[in-house]
């Protein structure tokens, strides 16, 4: 049988490294050894396929049983391709966040802001044949956090992704332009470097905005690739 | 070419998508309910380099079917919240050896990823079957070296119960794969 298409290493500087000093968390959570790379096999190349059927989408986080939840309601939407710019099709992508007052419904979640009835902060939406999702949601606030720096996280949405090898499988944020807490945050500063941060910043979409209704803003997304060729048996 | 997005972490609050269901990849009315196989519990504890557990990890695995594929029918998907006692816990069906590089066999096998605080990147790695008679012409443990490859083997506690304990960090610290 012939083999997979491998996926080409990920860039160096295009990823934060496991061993982030100024991220206090990551201190006995990082492996001392070095990863050992393996092929791609078909584990690796292959995916599961999450059918709306039993992955049901959940596209608008601004309402609740039709009653609306506080803050500034926002379009998020974008394009999710590989490193090889192709589209990622059908692709299930999770979102959780804090709401507008910072606070997640959370029973960790000790922040002494309010919790709004009628914010869950969470949904899942699907790619279409040219990668492109969309959903509604409230901007989150700023919220505290115990590390040192701040004590506040920048404003940020959380997304999951998986493409179609589960060697693409990715959880990262999403923040917003402007956001004066980016320059003092421990995780979006240890990012990479300065184009990974970028690239971790939505734009403000005018394309996006809906008149009297909401802003917009585009986030898009780069899984990685496969290698032009595959690589010869070893 | 694109670069690809830089992972970040899951956060404590991941939770807000944790569906404790998708733990149990036979659910009933789910995608595999019905699947005829070898129904099998996989667990174990997930402890960080200070010998604390990890409570709040997000733990996810992807596996073939009893018969060896990946597009066959069987959804080999999961997703399961660690415990306050930092234990994550799968129900599913034994994989089958997996077609490997050239025309050699993978040993049954069930990938499995954590995310948590502290984690900027998702952890891969994989879970093997101890006693498994495939395990010896296995092209990816044969990259592990012999002495952390007991870390990747999964006790068989009985009743089709497999325990594989993880340590993310320090004496025995488990391997984990570069994909």
């Amino acid at each position: 049988m012939t083999d997979p298409t491998p996926f080409r290493p990920l860039e160096s500087g295009s990823q934060p490294p496991l061993d982030l000093p100024s991220y206090l968390s990551t201190a006995h959570r990082h492996p001392k050894a070095a990863a050992i790379r393996i092929p791609t096999t078909l584990t690796e190349s292959s995916a599961p396929r999450f059918d709306p059927a039993w992955y049901a989408p959940h596209d608008d986080l601004s309402v609740v049983e039709g009653r609306a939840a506080l803050g500034e309601r926002i379009i998020v939407a974008g394009r999710v391709t590989d490193e090889n710019g192709r589209p990622v099709a059908r692709a299930m992508v999770e979102v959780w966040q804090a709401n507008a007052a910072g606070r997640y419904r959370h029973p960790h979640d000790r922040h002494d802001a309010p919790l709004d009835p009628n914010f869950l902060g969470r949904g899942r939406v699907f790619t279409d044949a040219e990668g492109r999702y969309r959903f509604t949601t409230i901007r989150p606030g700023a919220y505290p956090w115990r590390n040192p720096g701040p004590g506040w996280r920048p404003q940020h949405i959380h997304f999951g992704l998986h493409g179609t090898g589960f060697a693409q499988r990715m959880i990262t944020q999403m923040y917003f332009p402007g956001d004066p807490l980016l320059d003092l945050d421990a995780i979006f500063q240890g990012s990479g470097d300065d184009a990974a941060r970028q690239r971790l910043v939505s734009v403000l979409d005018p394309a996006l905005m809906i008149p009297d209704h909401a802003l917009g803003y585009r986030f898009d997304i780069t899984l990685r690739g496969r290698a032009a060729t595959p690589f010869e048996n070893a | 070419m694109a670069s690809a997005t830089a992972s970040q972490t899951a956060g404590p609050y991941w939770h807000l998508i944790d569906f404790p269901d998708w733990a149990d990849l036979l659910r009933a009315g789910g995608p595999n309910a019905g699947a005829a196989g070898a129904r099998i519990v996989l667990g174990g504890t997930i402890t960080d380099g200070a010998g604390a557990v990890v409570p709040d990890a997000m733990v996810e695995i992807w596996q073939a079917g009893p018969d060896g594929r990946y597009d066959s029918g069987f959804h080999g998907f999961g997703r399961c919240a660690a415990d306050a006692a930092g234990r994550y816990r799968f129900v599913t069906l034994m994989p089958g050896p997996v077609a490997g590089p050239g025309n050699g066999t993978q040993a049954p096998h069930v990938t499995l990823t954590i995310f948590a605080r502290g984690l900027m990147r998702g952890l891969v790695t994989r879970v093997y079957f101890a006693g498994d008679p495939r395990l010896p012409d296995d092209p990816v443990l044969a990259l592990v070296p012999q002495a952390r490859r007991p870390t990747l083997l999964a006790r068989n506690a009985g009743a089709g119960e497999w325990q594989l304990d993880i340590r993310v960090q320090g004496e025995g610290e488990t391997v984990f794969l570069e994909v």
